[in-house]
This record gives C-alpha cells, structure tokens and sequence, in this order.
C-alpha cells in the first residue's frame, strides 16, 4: 500500500513536470514576445533589452526552464542588484502586470474556488446519485423518462446562459438576492452563502445530468448482476438490496468521475460560471491574465489547475481501494 | 437512451443487427430463412431503429434544419434584408441609450428577431452567419479530432508493446490538461505568433482555424481511447490473423481490416462530439477568446447581451433559447445514434 501510493505520487509528479515542460515551451517558445508585452506600447529598444534582461529572455530556452523549474523549489530573485524581487519558493514566476509572485495571486483566488466546488459538489451529488437510482428502479417508467429526458436537457444548457438568466431574473429584475460574490466564510458566514447560491445553482444544473445519467447506467448494470438476484431470493428488503448490495457497487465509477470532475473544479475549471457572476476565483484570473497577456500568470494558472487534477487522479486510486474490496491496490 | 420504450425487434431484426462485424449485405436472404425474414445490413437496421424513435426523428430534422439554415446563411440573410454587420440607426432610439424601438427589442417586420441595442445590427443576420460559425467549427473539429483519434487508437491498440504505452500515456496526459483553462489561455498565443508569420490570410478565419485545432487537440484523446480498446480486441480475431498469414502489410490491416468494422463507435463518438464541440466554441467566444468581433457569433451574442439584459431581455433569450435547441438536438440525435448503432449498451 505504501509503495504504491509512492509509485502513483512519483508517477504523478512525472506528470506534472511534462505539463509544465509543454505549457511553458509553448508559451515561452513560439515568436510572441512577453519582453514586448511587458514593455507597453511607448517602448525604447534599450528599455526593451533592459526587460528582457531582467525577466531572463535573453538567455537559451532550455535555460529559462531551468531557472523557471529551480524556482519552483528554491524561489528565484528577479530584476537587478539594486531593485531586486524576491519571489519564494515555491515559485511560479511574477505577473508581468501587478509585479506580485503569481503564486500570491493564485492562493489568494483559491478560496473562492474551494467553496464553490465544495457548496455546489454536496448538493450535485446527492440529487444526482438520487435521480439516478431512482430513475434505475423505475426504469422505463415516467420517473426514469423524466429524469433522464431532464438530464439531456441540462447537459444541453449552456452554464453561461443559465447563469445570466438567474441574474436577470432574480438579482435585476426582482431583487431576491444580492449580486453574487465571494466573501470569506470566515468574515460574514450569512454573506459567504447568499453570494455564492447562484453559482452554485448553475454549476449544480450543469453537473447534476451528468451524475444522474451516469449513476443510473451503474445502477442498471449492477442490478441485472446474479448476486441482486440472490439477495432477493434470500428474502431482503428492497432498500437493503438497493443501497446494500446494489449502490455500494454502482458507486465505483462515479467516484472515479467525481474525483476528477472535484480536483478540476477546485482547480479553477469553473472558469464560466466564475466569469459570469465575477467570482474572483482562478478561473477568472486565467480568463483575465489572457486578456491581459499577463503570460506568468498564465502559465501558473494553467499549471496550478493541472496539479490539482492529477492529485485528484491519485486520491482517486487510493479511495477505490478502500470502498471497492475487490480492487487490490499493487 | 431514448424517451421512448423501443417496440420488440421484428424477427428480421434480431436475426442478424446483434453483432454490428457480420457482413452482410442490404437485400440478401438470410441463408436458410422463411421467405418473410430478409437480411439488412447493419446500417440499414440501425436506420430503421432510428425511424421509428421519434424523438430521434425530430432531432434529425431540427439538426437538418439547423445545417441548411448555415449553409445558405447568405442567401437566408438576404431575406431578412440585412447583412450581420450592417447597423441600421433607425431601429435603435439614441434618447434612451440606443435601445431598440418597440417591444421585444425590436421585433418587426423589417428585423424579424429585433435589433442589436447600442449598435443597430439586425439580430436575425447575426444569428444566421453566427449558427454557420458554429456549426463549421463544430464538425470540422469533430472531423478532425475523430480522424486523429482513430488512427492513433487503431496503431496504440493494433501494435501494441512500446507503440501502445506511449500513445496511452499521451492519451492520459492530454485527459489530465485543464482543457478549457488550456485552450483559453492558447488561442491568443497561437494568433499572435502566427499572424506575424503567416501573411494573407485574414484575422478572422486565421481565428477560426486556430478554434478547430484548439477543441480537436483535446477531443481527439477520447476518440482513441474507445478505439483502442475496440482494436484491442479485434486484432485477436480469426480474420484479422488470416490477413496477416495471407502477407497483408500493417496499412491494410490496420484500414482495411479493421477500420471497416469500427464504424459503429467512430460513428458514435462523432455524433457526440458535434455538440461538445459547438458548446465549447460557443464558450470560448462568450468568455471573448474566440470569434473575433464584431463577427457575429451565439456566444459572443450572449456576453454582449447580459450588458442589456434589464431593460432588453429578449436578446438575451433569443440567442440563448436558439443555442439549447440547438445543442439539445444534436445531444437527442447522437443519442439516438448510439442506442441504435449499439442495442446493447444502455438498455439493460
């Protein structure tokens, strides 16, 4: 068990390094010139040397990544002897825009992603595990048609379009709720939920099909097994044999989707809906830096997203050991 | 999945639509059988599973409206009378803040889905030329990914060995990418480097270009990964071995031999992928990476709308409400497709 999660954490590490090699080779490589960028529109060639001089672009790619991969573990110091910044391990690089290690930036926006994904993760997976069962044992009556005839209709909604609908109806036009946004659960716990309901209702309409239409083909598929069949004939109760014998083996694959879909979301994925209601989260901050062309943050964003998926991946792994008895973690 | 329980298969039917690699062929008597049994290809059968599920049927058609409107988005355009791009000052009243005259943002006669507030453009060209930019980088990138897909899962699963652990583990990287965050972040990049390198073609279509190959650098993994598997365990087959002992090279196997008998899935993935990859076109150009304005696209229309919602809703809802039948549709169509190319799956 031990060696394992060493092998599945090294492997994941592999991962992670290629990620960062590919992500920054394509930013950093192709004929678009962060130095210009950084530099503004009234720019002198000496200052343009001077820029890329401090950020490290003179030197070989290679290098760069070198330095860029040193920072991550050791933190970096960038600019000159005389106005130098010092940027702490582990360090993703500083924003070409406000100046601050992009790691700051990032951890500050994190918080924003966390509740999300959690507040809207409880409440997508409960009624999506729930549907889906119940559209499982009723299948091909109106319970199952409705529920699945309702998922295809919500994978099919554009999250940006319920997202301004909810705004338009219920913050503009009636004034039920106030205009979302995220306060810290630990500043003003009544204010943390009120702003953070309507981005949740969206990411719940857009993931909610999917764990319903998911858990009821698992469920369709366990429960024709032999084993449903016995327990049955050994005269247990329906609901024993529903959630007993039946959900706890269905509920395998839908670990496995939630726990990438959970490390995406927490990782900044939920770019749209953090766009549309202007939740400070991580999904924000990569849509703004690349309006920006802030490349650092870019990059640290992209980068951050990609970490928290492939731990997503291992934990994952790990937990599937743990609730299937029959998967043997070597 | 269907809406609608599937009547029985008729004794035709069952005979010979169960494994989707038996050959046979449209009209052929099924060897041995009454006279009333006739033998249809596995095509033909999976079509007439499909006529006979209406929901699938309307999908079809409301798909096929939706693709003829984008084909003849110019001459549809013209019936409206308005170009996409053309403002017509008249409709929108500069007093209150270049709203649109009239109810439901200016429906009329003259604009038949009203007009752009701020900037006078008629809302029914817009939606035309923009469903023509949606549909195009949907298939083409559906095209694209699925031809990828299939010939990097054909090779991962024929030849397995190094071959096959290499292309996995590619296929397992381009899964582990934050793919929206990616392609955000990629396709202002791409443009810059290669409209300085790149000289004539236009910003626009340039933009297009870099959409279709952003979504399929994505979507192709998936593609390979259902093909991998499928070559997998083809390639065990008595038929694949007799090519093989017959001196047939790789490329022959491999497109000859068992591409014929993949088509039911790469069919599927296709049909899934259209809606996928129109959602996220649309995505990116609402989150203002992708089509470049003031070309219209559904999108942008609905970033560019929530600034009016308030006091002009319907341009809100009419893209919107467009964009989910749209998607809908191709969602019910590919569905369909899936339950009647593979009647086993799903229908336990």
């Amino acid at each position: 068990m031990f060696r394992y999660l060493i092998r599945r954490l090294l492997a994941a590490a592999v991962i992670l390094v290629v990620i960062s090699m590919v992500t920054f080779f394509i930013f950093f490589a192709l004929p678009n010139d962060p130095a210009l960028l950084a530099c503004g529109k009234t720019c002198s060639p000496n200052r343009l040397l001077e820029i890329r001089h401090s950020l490290g672009l003179d030197k070989s790619l290679a290098m760069q990544y070198w330095e860029f991969f040193k920072g991550l573990f050791i933190g970096r110091n960038y600019g000159d002897q005389s106005v130098s910044i010092h940027c702490s391990a582990p360090c993703l690089g500083m924003s070409f825009q406000t100046d601050t290690p992009v790691m700051t930036t990032l951890l500050g926006a994190f918080p924003a992603d966390l509740s999300l994904a959690l507040g809207s993760a409880v409440i997508f997976l409960i009624l999506g595990v729930g549907l889906g069962v119940i559209a499982a044992i009723r299948k091909g009556r109106f319970a199952d048609k409705f529920a699945v005839g309702a998922a295809l209709f919500g994978v099919s909604l554009q999250s940006y379009f319920v997202g301004l609908i909810l705004m338009w109806a219920l913050v503009d036009k009636w004034n039920l709720l106030p205009s979302p946004n995220y306060t810290s659960l630990t500043d003003d716990p009544g204010q943390w939920f009120t702003g953070l309901i309507l981005p949740w209702v969206t990411l719940v309409v857009l993931y909610l099909a999917l764990y319903t239409r998911l858990t009821r083909s698992s469920m369709l598929e366990v429960m024709g097994e032999d084993y449903i069949r016995t327990a049955r004939a050994k005269g247990l109760s329906s609901r024993t044999v529903i959630f007993k014998h039946g959900l706890r083996a269905a509920i395998t694959p839908i670990v496995t989707i939630f726990g990438m879909d959970f490390g995406a979301l927490i990782g900044g994925s939920a770019v749209i809906t953090e766009s549309v209601f202007g939740i400070n989260g991580i999904g924000k901050l990569a849509v703004d830096s690349v309006t920006n062309s802030d490349e650092p943050v870019i990059l640290g964003t992209t980068l951050f997203a990609a970490a928290f998926i492939v731990l997503a991946n291992v934990v994952v792994d790990l937990v599937y050991g743990l609730i299937d008895p029959r998967v043997r973690l070597s | 999945m269907t809406m609608q329980p599937q009547p029985t298969g008729t004794a035709g039917e069952t005979s010979l639509s169960t494994d989707p690699a038996a050959e046979t062929s449209p009209g052929t008597p099924s060897p041995g059988g009454a006279p009333t049994i006739t033998g249809r290809s596995p095509g033909r059968a999976a079509w007439d599973r499909i006529k006979r599920d209406r929901v699938s049927m309307a999908a079809l058609v409301i798909s096929v409206l939706f693709i003829l409107v984008a084909i003849f988005a110019s001459f549809i355009a013209k019936l409206g009378g308005w170009g996409p791009i053309t403002t017509d000052g008249k409709a929108i009243n500069p007093d209150t803040g270049n709203y649109p005259y009239g109810t439901l943002g200016g429906i009329s006669a003259h604009h038949l889905l009203g007009v752009e507030p701020g900037t006078g453009y008629d809302l029914f060209a817009r939606i035309v030329y923009g469903l023509r930019t949606s549909l195009l980088v949907g298939f083409a990138s559906a095209v694209l990914s699925i031809v990828v897909g299939v010939i990097v899962g054909l090779a991962a699963g024929y030849f397995g060995g190094w071959i096959d652990s290499l292309l996995s583990r590619i296929m397992d990287l381009m899964l582990a990418f934050p793919q929206l965050l990616f392609i955000i972040a990629l396709t202002p990049v791409l443009q810059n480097s290669l409209q300085t390198n790149i000289h004539g073609g236009t910003n626009e279509n340039l933009r297009l270009l870099i959409l279709v190959l952003c979504i399929s650098a994505f979507a192709w993994a998936y593609t390979a990964r259902i093909v991998r598997g499928q070559a997998l365990s083809l390639r065990e087959r008595e038929f694949v071995d007799a090519a093989r002992i017959m001196g047939a090279g790789w490329t022959h196997i491999l497109f000859k031999q068992l591409l014929p008998n993949l088509w039911a899935p790469i069919l599927i993935s296709f049909a899934l992928a259209v809606p996928q990859n129109i959602t996220t076109e649309a995505a990116l150009s609402y989150l203002g990476v992708g089509v470049v304005p003031p070309n219209p696209d559904w999108g942008a229309l609905l970033t560019d709308a929530s600034q009016y919602a308030l006091q002009d809703p319907a341009y809100l809802f009419i893209p919107g409400i467009l964009l989910l039948v749209l998607v809908l549709s191709l969602n019910l169509l590919g569905d369909g497709v899936r339950d009647a190319l593979d009647p086993r799956a799903n229908r336990s």
